[in-house]
């Protein structure tokens, strides 16, 4: 929580579900930032929408798989910081068979994001998952955008968001992009994981065949002694063992051990699983 | 990095290395098995449906309908004739109304004005006879078809339509060789070729990605468009009894339309069996569920994305290509202006083309952007006949408010039936824009691979044009 140096901490005040000041779209004025988020998700399922809502730019959004095939940047404001807004194109999955999931993973990886901001249609929210299951290998530090609630409403589905954030261990707030439903929301918990006010826990895929975890052990110890801190140990170690060409460029050039950009680092102890703050 | 730390790295990819040996060729399955059994069981947890029997689902009606073997593509044409029916009789007014505003009132206006200032006649001729005019020319030729046009385009993919096309017409691609998604970019290469090669980074293999640029041409772009509705409704349109013209004009353009659609297929067919040959990779194509179009956002993203961009970029080459006409228009060399001396030049090959040496220079002139190439053959047909009703001298734009007035203009130029059919077909098939050329080099970083997306469609245009023009003279038709 930040305390407020001006009036003394009243309860509404420190309360999470404070507006904390409205948004400021600042387009493309990125001079300079306090955090990058970047926006992620399978195609069609509204990111752009997301962007050109936060940053007021008019990145052309269409009903149309693919839109996106260029990295798009803009930028916004909210209580009082400033944040640089990154649209990858939009994927299946991270696994980088084509450039588009190329652009996006490297970003995620090395760009080391202080928030990626995951988008997805709630009525597809089983597809969508599996995208969003390898983001949570690559970084915790996850809100989950659960995107076309309308469309869900339409279909006579009902999507238990605070299940869904307990269970992927991140924040996860139901929107209506297009018609800004649930945005404030969805800022609120960019935000707080940002400032390190909500830590996550991301939930991580289950790999059950003994063979792959005899597999993974010795390989995750060595990553984790030559990188210090890399936060995605176990998750290089599988892009090792599927020979992935760009991740073995990356080890060799010892590319992971570069400095992150400055942030709250996750806290070492297990926190308690995090429920939407803000819903 | 210390040498330590590099040994230390060489040494973790040896370990991966050889336990990659022993896990065998099955493990990249097991692991994207085990994440989509994740996915599959947290959804499952997070989502319920209350109603047991699931209502009628107006979504799967719709596509059992517009994607259904039989229906589909029938369809599909009958929508876009809709289409470009409701753009061809709606877009007569408006242009009208343009250019009486524009060229009627504001032109001779401007003369005066100039005259009165004392500007000397050179200058005023190419300001006003040359730029202005070739300004306001685009304007009224141009903005009132893309005004109706674009909006309903973006209505239909708003709505959804667009990828229904894509899956009506992948296995058509798949059998030319090509990628599914190449269906895809081809529909995006109807708003902008330079966009649809953009587009094609959708395409994983560099064999297909590279097929999809070197046919993306052959979407009539919206520089084109004008032209083929133009062009239609003077000499194909005109020929149908009046109750009728709208509906044969827009018949007509929906047919060079597939016609490129055709020539897509076939350029891809022939790549993939020479130059590129290769496997075809699979792919799904995900069917966006259909959303109410959002009006606000489409006229925004028709009128200021679409409309306002293709007009603002006719306009920026209209101006200096206005300048150029004036000149070529009114420098004499000997006996004669410049223009006529290359009109003549080049008279002997559009002959033989079934077009003609305006056409050709038109073409030479608008290379920078298809959009003003109907402007640039106007200007040039009254020059060359010197047409002396109409235009106030050489290198004048002149006001053709109606179109049976454009279509005197063309007639007096020697355009008959041929020369219509033939600028339609030239327009469809040749080299790309400069716009077009430079993205596709930006993408595939090959000036080989460029100079064939330009070679290639000009070959096949001149050929076709070749072909059609002796074939209609043979029959005697022409």
């Amino acid at each position: 929580m930040k305390p407020d140096p001006q009036s003394a901490p009243v309860a509404c005040e420190t309360c999470p579900s404070r507006p904390r000041g409205g948004l400021l779209r600042l387009g493309l004025r990125l001079s300079h930032w306090d955090y990058v988020v970047a926006l992620a998700g399978n195609p069609n399922t509204g990111k752009s929408t997301v962007f050109n809502q936060l940053t007021g730019l008019r990145q052309h959004t269409g009903n149309w798989p693919g839109k996106t095939v260029m990295r798009a940047e803009g930028g916004f404001q909210f209580a009082g910081k400033r944040f640089k807004l990154v649209d990858l194109p939009g994927t299946y999955s991270l696994l980088a068979t084509s450039p588009d999931e190329e652009v996006a993973r490297n970003f995620l990886l090395f760009g080391r994001p202080d928030v990626t901001l995951a988008v997805v249609d709630a009525t597809r929210l089983e597809r969508n998952l599996n995208l969003v299951l390898q983001i949570l290998e690559i970084t915790p530090r996850v809100v989950l955008c659960l995107n076309l609630m309308d469309q869900a409403q339409r279909l006579g589905l009902q999507v238990d968001d605070r299940r869904l954030a307990r269970d992927l261990g991140i924040p996860v707030v139901p929107v209506t992009a297009r018609y800004r439903e649930g945005l404030d929301a969805l800022l609120q918990a960019v935000y707080d994981v940002a400032t390190g006010a909500v830590v996550c826990r991301g939930y991580r895929v289950r790999h059950e065949d003994p063979e792959l975890t005899r597999a993974l052990e010795p390989l995750v110890a060595r990553l984790q002694r030559a990188f210090p801190g890399l936060p995605n140990a176990r998750w290089v170690a599988l892009r090792l063992l599927d020979g992935d060409e760009r991740i073995i460029e990356a080890v060799r050039t010892g590319e992971f051990s570069e400095p992150a950009p400055a942030r709250n680092e996750t806290p070492p102890t297990p926190a308690p699983p995090v429920t939407a703050t803000a819903t | 990095m210390s040498s330590r730390g590099q040994s230390q790295r060489e040494e973790i990819l040896a370990c991966a290395q050889s336990l990659r040996w022993e896990l065998g060729a099955q493990f990249h399955e097991k692991l994207v098995e085990s994440i989509y059994a994740d996915a599959a069981r947290i959804a499952a947890r997070a989502v319920t449906r209350p109603g047991a029997t699931p209502r009628f689902d107006l979504d799967r009606a719709i596509d059992r309908l517009v994607t259904s073997r039989r229906w589909g593509i029938p369809l599909m044409v009958l929508l876009f004739a809709l289409v470009f029916w409701i753009t061809i009789v709606g877009a007569n007014y408006p242009s009208q109304f343009l250019a009486s505003l524009l060229v009627d009132r504001l032109y001779p206006w401007l003369r005066e004005g100039a005259a009165a200032l004392g500007l000397p006649a050179w200058l005023r001729g190419l300001g006003i006879d040359g730029v202005y005019l070739a300004t306001a020319w685009v304007v009224s030729v141009m903005l009132p078809p893309m005004a109706i046009f674009f909006p309903l385009f973006t209505f239909l993919e708003d709505f959804g339509y667009l990828p229904r096309v894509a899956f009506n017409l992948d296995n058509l691609f798949r059998r030319a060789g090509a990628h599914g998604k190449q269906a895809l970019t081809m529909m995006m290469g109807f708003g902008c070729n330079a966009a649809g090669v953009t587009a094609t980074r959708i395409i994983d293999s560099p064999r297909e990605r590279l097929i999809a640029m070197l046919t993306n041409n052959f979407s009539l772009c919206n520089g084109r468009w004008p032209t083929q509705i133009l062009i239609a409704s003077l000499f194909i349109g005109a020929l149908a009894p009046p109750y009728l013209a709208g509906l044969v004009s827009a018949a007509v353009v929906v047919g060079v339309a597939l016609l490129g659609v055709l020539l897509s297929l076939a350029a891809s067919w022939f790549l993939s069996r020479t130059a590129l040959r290769g496997e075809v990779s699979t792919f799904s194509l995900e069917l966006p569920p259909y959303r109410p179009p959002r009006l606000g956002q489409i006229i925004y993203t028709s009128l200021i994305d679409r409309t306002a961009f293709v007009l603002w970029r006719a306009l920026v080459f209209a101006a200096p290509a206005g300048a150029v006409i004036w000149l070529v228009a009114n420098v004499r060399v000997a006996d004669a202006s410049l223009a006529e001396h290359l009109i003549h030049f080049l008279d002997p090959l559009g002959f033989w083309l079934g077009l003609n040496g305006v056409i050709l220079l038109a073409y030479l002139i608008a290379i920078p952007a298809n959009e003003i190439v109907i402007p640039t053959v106007l200007m040039l047909t009254v020059l060359t006949t010197r047409l002396t009703g109409v235009g106030g001298g050489a290198g004048v734009m002149f006001e053709l408010d109606n179109p049976a007035d454009t279509l005197a203009v063309l007639r007096a130029g020697g355009w008959t039936l041929l020369t219509g059919v033939n600028l339609m077909l030239f327009s469809l098939i040749h080299n790309p824009c400069s716009t077009t050329l430079y993205t596709i080099y930006k993408e595939s970083g090959s000036w080989k691979w460029t100079g064939v997306a330009a070679a290639l469609p000009l070959a096949l245009g001149f050929a076709v044009c070749f072909v059609v023009a002796q074939a209609w003279r043979w029959l005697g038709a022409g």
